[in-house]
């Protein structure tokens, strides 16, 4: 299992992501109760019937895009983005858009193939959880993985003005 | 040139101990190959054919005495005494350990260099004129803004896995010296209604697929340069091809949207973010360009008469000012080449003991600072008229003086099949037969200008494709095998030469140069260069003399058949 980290600690996850098995397809799929992460596909597909959760977990894949959803992000609690491969880099800037375009507040959460040496630039573009693959130091990570620089020269989500505008 | 201040000394600190942090867990299985392989190679290190091979960065190609010496140093200590400069100023070392990177990198670090990204699938090293700051012919210095985007480019948070790597040159001149047509994105300063900015082009390359690239913005006035090239590069992360690392490249993108929907993607962007924080300040420009201000030149008084004693009565100095020094912007001075491409010598190679003495002539003649062209030769920048028959004498003792900059056997070349994985064939023998083969300087100086290029394979890092004569190494039923092409060129009126014909064995090559050079001599008016003589008579007689006798299509199969 993935081990959570959030808020600058490990964290239990109370969300389980509805996955799709051979044959399913995103409007038969049956909709398990509880916090539920849904692929983007399905949500698309089933969004009236599943509005009225009180909290809406969203996933999306790198070929998928936020605008797509752009009109539903206030209904999700978290939006988790899979990084298949971990260097596959379109989950960066999903993030950095739904964090500087569309201002979303909740959880952005990275998933996949999330390793060590990417949570500094993970954090930098507004994730603020992160699924940790299995078999990692969540130690090491928490001593080392965000802290890796203690500065930086470009404008991103936590840190809106590049370096040259914060020169005193 | 720049110097470092409390940021730019933090950040690299940390970058060599999150190296040598990531190089621990490797070593400790806690990383493995596949997840260590990214990291490493955004620190410049490659495992190849014999050893893992190390590229320093020397962004956008400017360095100082004290640098040069700490590579000296470094390639004595870690390596056997000697490097290689690439076509897009970085020093790379063929015989480091892995285990030493951390350290070198703590030593480059102590005189403000390092390997940041110098490979992977991210923002590489930001390239430039090697004249720019003294070229007779700027329009605006272009180190400034190429200094601003190293520091943009350097641990982009969004764009470190890019679908491929991402080249940036940046040109300031008239006549572009940065290959800017064949760049990810190429950048041409200039002035528009007394207004500075860019003019933008997108997806150039030579590789696989070479493209010249495409203008996407006319003008772009530069404080927007940062906001305008992140908008470029979030369309092309999201949509660059992942599938197919050959496919990847933004210019496969670029050609499959049209430049114009290409474009309105990037502009639609940019509208988010345009006068955003992300603006460029004048007081950023300043202070950055106050880094690169004129030196303290001398005043000249006329031509100084050593000088001119010494060009009158030594005719191997003479040739030497001709093909080495180029027009200075300061009167009473020139820019230097110190040519890499001795006959005999892998092109672009140095030894530890030239750099030391390339590192003192910089202190003697040229206020301590240097330069790496992307022809793989150093540059110095601003020397006194009166100073270059001294510095003639110490570059000629070192094997520096080479007067074929720009000639025949200034051959620009990759590494090739004797170091490097991807290669397809060897090139620097290549380039060492040409070299014996062209060995007499008067003929070579009769040739007259032409730029001979060889790659070892298609990936194109010896820029074949722009030479006018271009070598490629081809790998044929496991024999190595050399695809000529002819009329390529950099510059302005950049091109791709045009393949003559089937490709040649390895002995053939000094012949077949020998042959279209024939054709050239025997066919120019006076004051024609190569390349003017083959855009005026065709590629057509360069063919027929080179493949003249030679059995081809069916004739060659039936002598394959009867042998």
């Amino acid at each position: 299992m993935p081990q959570l980290i959030k808020q600058g600690a490990a964290a239990v996850d109370t969300w389980t992501t509805l996955v799709l098995a051979e044959g399913e397809t995103p409007d038969t799929v049956a909709l398990p109760a509880g916090d539920v992460i849904f692929p983007l596909a399905v949500w698309q597909a089933r969004k009236a019937d599943i509005s009225a959760r009180p909290r809406i977990g969203l996933l999306i894949n790198p070929d998928e895009r936020v605008e797509d959803v752009a009109d539903d992000l206030k209904q999700f609690a978290v939006i988790a983005i899979h990084f298949p491969k971990f260097v596959d880099g379109r989950g960066y800037s999903t993030a950095a858009l739904l964090r500087q375009r569309y201002q979303y507040q909740g959880e952005v959460r990275a998933v996949g193939d999330v390793l060590h040496d990417q949570l500094f630039y993970l954090k930098r573009v507004g994730f603020d959880s992160y699924a940790l693959k299995d078999g990692k130091s969540v130690d090491h990570a928490l001593a080392a993985g965000f802290t890796t620089f203690g500065n930086a020269y470009q404008a991103s989500t936590d840190q809106p003005q590049p370096y040259f505008r914060r020169r005193s | 040139m720049y110097k470092y201040d409390a940021i730019d000394r933090q950040l690299i600190n940390e970058r060599v101990d999150q190296f040598r942090d990531q190089v621990r867990r490797w070593k400790a299985g806690e990383l493995s190959d596949d997840e260590f392989r990214p990291l490493r190679l955004q620190n410049g290190l490659y495992v190849q054919r014999h050893a893992p091979m190390f590229r320093i960065a020397v962004p956008y190609g400017m360095l100082n005495s004290a640098q040069l010496r700490t590579m000296a140093a470094v390639a004595d200590k870690y390596d056997r005494g000697y490097g290689h400069f690439t076509t897009r100023h970085n020093l790379q070392l063929n015989w480091p350990k892995i285990e030493d990177v951390p350290e070198i990198l703590a030593e480059l670090a102590k005189v403000e260099m390092h390997a940041i990204q110098t490979s992977g699938n991210c923002l590489r090293n930001i390239t430039t004129d090697q004249f720019a700051g003294v070229a007779a012919d700027e329009v605006i210095d272009p180190r400034p803004l190429a200094e601003i985007l190293r520091q943009w480019t350097t641990f982009h948070p969004e764009f470190a896995f890019l679908p491929r790597k991402f080249k940036i040159a940046i040109s300031g001149t008239k006549e572009d010296r940065a290959v800017t047509w064949f760049h990810d994105i190429g950048l041409h300063l200039q002035q528009q209604n007394g207004e500075i900015g860019f003019r933008v082009i997108v997806g150039g390359g030579l590789g696989r697929t070479p493209i010249r690239g495409q203008v996407v913005r006319e003008f772009l006035p530069w404080q927007h340069i940062l906001t305008y090239c992140e908008a470029i590069l979030r369309v092309y992360n999201r949509a660059g091809r992942r599938d197919n690392a050959y496919k990847a490249r933004i210019k496969i993108l670029v050609q499959a949207l049209g430049v114009e929907a290409f474009a309105k993607q990037v502009e639609d962007e940019w509208a988010h973010s345009k006068d955003g924080p992300a603006t460029l300040t004048q007081a950023e420009y300043d202070r950055v360009a106050a880094h690169f201000t004129a030196p303290a030149y001398g005043q000249a008084n006329g031509e100084d008469a050593g000088f001119a004693k010494h060009r009158e009565e030594n005719p191997a100095f003479a040739r030497w000012l001709e093909r080495c020094t180029h027009p200075h912007k300061v009167a009473g001075y020139r820019a230097v080449t110190l040519s890499l491409k001795k006959h005999g010598v892998p092109p672009g190679d140095i030894t530890s003991a030239q750099m030391n003495i390339v590192a003192d002539l910089a202190d003697h003649f040229s206020f301590g600072e240097l330069r790496i062209s992307h022809e793989q030769n150093i540059i110095l920048a601003d020397v006194q008229e009166a100073h270059l028959y001294a510095l003639w004498l110490t570059a000629k003792g070192a094997g520096l003086a080479t007067p074929n900059i720009g000639l025949l056997t200034g051959i620009i070349c990759c590494p090739g099949g004797d170091f490097c994985d991807l290669a397809n064939a060897k090139s620097i023998p290549i380039a060492n037969a040409i070299q014996a083969r062209f060995d007499d300087l008067d003929y070579l100086f009769d040739i007259g200008e032409i730029d001979l290029n060889i790659s070892g394979c298609m990936n194109a890092c010896g820029h074949h494709h722009v030479g006018h004569i271009g070598v490629l190494g081809v790998d044929k039923n496991d024999s190595e095998f050399y695809q000529v092409t002819l009329g390529g060129r950099q510059g302005n009126e950049a091109k791709l030469g045009k393949v003559i014909g089937p490709s040649f064995a390895a002995d053939e090559m000094p012949d077949v140069v020998d042959k279209i050079i024939k054709v050239y001599i025997e066919n120019r008016h006076p004051d024609e260069r190569f390349l003017d003589t083959l855009d005026r008579i065709g590629i057509d007689p360069f063919k027929n003399r080179v493949y003249e006798g030679r059995a081809h299509g069916k004739a060659k199969a039936a002598d394959k058949e009867a042998a």
